[in-house]
């Protein structure tokens, strides 16, 4: 496995070589799929669409919905206007969603669509919604699409009345359904009126019942998003995935947010708790403080394993910022920290973390690669790797255990509904991450060595 | 059933309806003329299942050469999507002496590439692959920025050929290029022709080689295939592209015999190699029992050597022996089940003939990017209008090759031949082979295969990916068929027992009784009846 990977690290300008990355349309396409009878929109060539569907259905196992503007070379040449108008008018003929979430492909940007223009000019019926955003894949990461998303809709459907809702909003960042549904937990916990946005549980995770719906019952609903300009607050998680519509939200319609990182581990979940905790001036409640005494509680029990343990974590850089926060608080180091997202930000947060712990000797890199990742653990080995399935054939290669987590994991089931944020999801990762070793522990020892208990 | 066409056209607006009706059709009994659109634009926004050009030539054809280095020339999403997602499998071997199909390459534009061009990255990015890999064969292929700001891949190409002395080959494969994949999958067969094919020596070891052209080796099915191939004394020089090598694949032109397994892919391959080297190609089909032995008897009468159909019938006799009470003991299970399949350009032919071997009956048939003659048969091809479309993808001419042309037999012997029902040179397409009622769809969307699947109640659906949820999450059995679930091989002798097994898993997964929650079919009250008297 990878046996073309040469152990000597070479500085490489141009060829990126195993990605821990993709393009913007697929972040936009998760997004749009987080709002209620929304139909997601790929402005571009038919491939774009599948690709992200595809991918988004091998990780969630579920449908992932959206259609295509069927670009050819014609309308390369001529512009996609035509396309869009005819796609528009198709798509609520055929599948009747309440909003159409255009987002802009390599092709689309490349020629200049002016989508703002093209939209004006559209014939919607009554009642319907076609909102759109720029995501041009050549510029950052699936991240950028993702957040690119969330300013589209706000930027269309929210406004200011004036008239509070009394709602926080919650822009849960890039995590699975589980996350939201742990998230949204807590948030009930702490008592907070609380509007998610997006929201992909429902939609990402619907139940079987034997009934196919193409819009089955979740998603932020769009009276929701327009009110967003109206909340007694806002709680982005995810300092580099919500930098932006927070900002947006705060210089467009005054509203206050606190950024906070993934709740990923014991003291980013409490930020959280704590910020919730600011916005309903409620006690924490003795089942969540109870909760957080079991992570601990379990963080002490299995210490002895974990510290000092060599850790690789790669992926989308909040889950990756998280999972490290986590990791040092296992006692672990962690030795190779990369994103694929080229945002130097990441960089600053992680070496924030290692100070922090006073761990020495980690490399951290945004805009990395897993062909470098793995030329790093070729020359100092990791016990473990955390991140995406792609880190399985380094792992393979190396023999390193691999415990998955983010974005895509499409080779294991049932991930996407459970957490790794909050106190239950840092239960989850501890208890995955701990069995992980211990399980290489017991595959490696001579038998004189093999011990019942552990 | 009968009315299944209408009732889904009946859903559609003027327009639509215009565009679609003749794309769909519903077969009358003995229908085996029917004609049917294809190969033409999808609608914008109708949810169609098709890729673009570049997944027809980097995802299928070019990407699972094993010893080539191929370049994603764009933006990073398009290489990501095409990293490892095909299962096309592959394995080092004496022609490999370097195996990249675990690898992803791009030149990851940025920006600035995209203003100021980008042969200089892809240029940087070849120097880089140089200096970490060395490959013999470097293949570049082009996103859909590359054609619109002018990069050119082929220029690219010539100069890292000059400069490092290596094969290299630019693959103009924008995403935007004719109406589907198919478009990439004739600009990668026009590549191969013009620069691999041909330039190889390596001569077979036998009187007996073959190529299999449109084999991807998707779960292992061609090394099933190659498994029967050796135990019958037939060679396998190359698989086209499944587990394929530059290497090898440059002496493709010195085999006795192609033969073809998915047609829409590899056609143009097949008929250029008729013409320049006189190779005649068979439509073979290893989905099924009896169809791998009717494309195994082909093989041995083509060859026409008494010692080779000796073989092939010793090696049928064994294979179906050794399946026999599997395939009874699951076509026990199966029998009178219904079917609906949704693929690319040819498995929806080919894996109707395996479900019939066990009692099941195919009631939809579709394709996502076929052309009329995978429909209808290869006798319609004069007739294909070309559209604008069409044009703009490429179709090379070739010329008899001086040194190696050689015919095997005289057009009379082939006619011959053809006449003893070998498909040699030719193709009957998937129509004719289809029962009275059932549905065929050219560019299925998503609409009209829920409708489908509504009206006409199949017991599984097998189609790819993007379907298999919303199907099975209205209660039908679905597996995919592009990938096969991750399961396979599905051809030859043993892979027909592998999906056999499959399709019965799917249908009596336990879980599907558990769908309805007990309380659902029990009274909220309970009382009893008063006695009377």
């Amino acid at each position: 496995m990878l046996d073309l990977t040469p152990k000597e690290v070479k500085e490489r300008s141009a060829l990126r070589i195993n990605p821990c990355k993709t393009c913007q349309p697929v972040g936009a396409m998760f997004a749009a799929l987080g709002v209620a009878k929304c139909m997601p929109h790929s402005h571009g060539s038919q491939g774009c669409c599948s690709y992200h569907r595809m991918v988004l259905s091998r990780h969630f196992k579920e449908p992932a919905v959206a259609s295509s503007s069927s670009f050819t070379e014609g309308a390369s040449v001529f512009g996609g206007k035509a396309n869009i108008t005819t796609s528009v008018k198709n798509i609520f003929e055929m599948y009747n969603p309440d909003i159409i979430a255009v987002h802009t492909t390599c092709l689309s940007e490349t020629i200049g669509d002016d989508l703002t223009s093209f939209i004006i000019d559209l014939q919607i019926p009554e009642g319907k919604r076609v909102v759109h955003c720029n995501t041009p894949s050549y510029v950052g990461s699936h991240i950028n699409g993702y957040f690119n998303m969330m300013m589209g809709f706000m930027n269309y459907l929210t406004g200011k009345t004036g008239m509070p809702t009394g709602k926080t909003a919650i822009f849960p960042g890039w995590v699975n359904p589980g996350d939201i549904r742990e998230l949204k937990r807590i948030a009930k916990a702490m008592k907070v009126s609380t509007v998610f946005f997006p929201d992909q549980t429902g939609v990402l995770d619907a139940p079987m019942n034997g009934k196919y719906e193409m819009y089955p019952e979740g998603g932020t609903p769009i009276e929701e998003i327009q009110n967003l300009g109206d909340s007694n607050g806002l709680i982005a998680l995810g300092e580099i995935t919500c930098i932006e519509p927070a900002e947006l939200l705060e210089k467009k319609w005054k509203v206050p947010f606190t950024l906070l990182p993934l709740p990923v581990g014991v003291a980013y979940t409490d930020q959280y708790v704590m910020a919730l905790q600011e916005e309903s001036k409620h006690e924490v409640p003795e089942e969540l403080e109870a909760e957080r005494g079991r992570l601990v509680d379990l963080l002490l029990d299995s210490a002895q394993y974990t510290i000092g343990k060599k850790v690789a974590i790669f992926g989308d850089p909040d889950v990756v910022i998280g999972l490290t926060s986590l990791a040092l608080e296992m006692g672990m180091v962690p030795r190779y920290v990369i994103t694929g997202t080229p945002k130097e930000e990441f960089t600053r947060k992680v070496e924030a973390l290692f100070s922090q712990y006073a761990t020495t000797g980690c490399t951290v890199k945004a805009n990395a690669d897993l062909f470098e990742l793995h030329q790093w653990i070729k020359n100092e080995r990791v016990d473990l790797m955390i991140g995406s399935t792609y880190g399985k054939q380094i792992a393979r290669a190396e023999d390193i255990p691999f415990v998955r987590a983010g974005f895509p994991v499409i080779d294991r089931y049932g991930g996407p509904l459970q957490p790794i944020v909050g106190y239950a999801g840092g239960i989850r990762m501890v208890e995955q991450i701990v069995n992980a070793l211990l399980d290489r522990f017991d595959r490696d020892v001579v038998d004189e060595d093999f011990e019942i208990v552990l | 059933m009968a009315n299944s066409r209408e009732t889904l056209l009946e859903k559609y607006s003027a327009k639509v309806y215009k565009n679609r009706k003749d794309h769909l059709l519903q077969l009358a009994e003995g229908d085996k003329n029917a004609a049917i659109a294809a190969n033409t634009r999808a609608i914008p926004g109708v949810m169609t299942a098709r890729g673009c050009c570049y997944a027809g030539c980097k995802g299928v054809v070019v990407g699972p050469l094993k010893d080539v280095l191929v370049i994603t020339h764009g933006p990073i999403g398009c290489g990501f999507y095409s990293w490892g997602t095909r299962r096309n499998k592959a394995k080092t071997d004496e022609n490999t002496d370097k195996n990249f199909i675990p690898y992803c390459f791009s030149s990851d534009m940025q920006e600035s590439n995209i203003v100021f061009g980008g042969e200089k990255k892809l240029e940087q990015a070849i120097e880089e692959a140089m200096e970490l890999f060395s490959p013999k064969c470097i293949m570049i292929c082009s996103t859909c920025p590359i054609g619109l700001i002018g990069d050119d891949v082929q220029a690219v190409a010539r100069r890292t050929e000059a400069k490092y002395g290596i094969a290299a080959i630019g693959y103009s494969c924008e995403g935007y290029k004719g109406v589907s994949q198919s478009g990439g999958h004739h600009i990668a067969n026009n590549g191969l022709m013009r620069y691999v094919i041909g330039t190889g020596d390596k001569k077979p070891k036998t009187k007996f080689s073959v190529n299999v052209l449109g084999e991807y080796n998707i779960g292992g099915d061609g090394w099933e295939e190659e498994r029967i191939f050796k135990r019958c004394g037939i060679e396998v020089l190359n698989l086209f592209t499944g587990d394929a090598s530059y290497e090898g694949l440059k002496s493709a032109h010195l085999a006795h015999l192609n033969l073809v397994m998915c047609h829409r892919s590899i056609n143009y391959i097949a008929e250029m190699m008729k013409t320049k080297y006189g190779i005649d190609w068979i439509k073979v089909n290893f989905i099924g029992v009896e169809a791998t032995c009717k494309s195994l008897r082909d093989i041995a009468k083509y060859f026409n050597d008494a010692e080779l159909t000796k073989r092939v019938e010793e090696v049928i006799a064994d294979e179906v022996a050794t399946i026999k009470s599997d395939m009874e003991h699951y076509k026990s299970k199966l029998n009178g089940k219904t079917a609906g399949i949704f693929s690319g350009g040819s498995r929806s032919h080919h894996y109707q003939v395996l479900l019939q071997e066990l009692g099941m009956k195919t009631i939809i048939a579709g394709y996502e990017f076929a052309h009329r003659d995978d429909y209808e048969g290869r006798d319609i091809i004069p007739q294909i209008k070309e559209d604008a479309d069409n044009k703009n993808i490429e179709s090379i001419v070739v010329a008899k090759d001086d040194k190696f042309y050689k015919e095997t037999y005289t057009e009379e012997q082939i006619a011959n031949l053809k006449s003893a029902g070998i498909e040699l040179d030719t193709y009957g397409g998937m129509i004719p082979e289809m029962i009275a009622e059932s549905v065929v769809v050219d560019d299925y969307n998503h609409f009209e295969t829920d409708e489908l699947i509504k009206s006409m109640k199949p017991d599984i659906f097998l189609s790819g990916i993007k379907d298999k949820y919303s199907i099975q999450k209205a209660g039908t059995a679905s597996r995919q068929i592009h990938s096969y679930d991750y399961s396979g091989p599905y051809s030859g002798f043993r892979g027909a027992v592998t999906f056999a097994r499959d399709v019965a898993m799917a249908i009596f997964t336990n879980a599907w009784p558990l769908v309805t929650p007990p309380w659902k079919n029990k009274p909220m009250l309970t009382g009893k009846l008063k006695e009377v008297g």
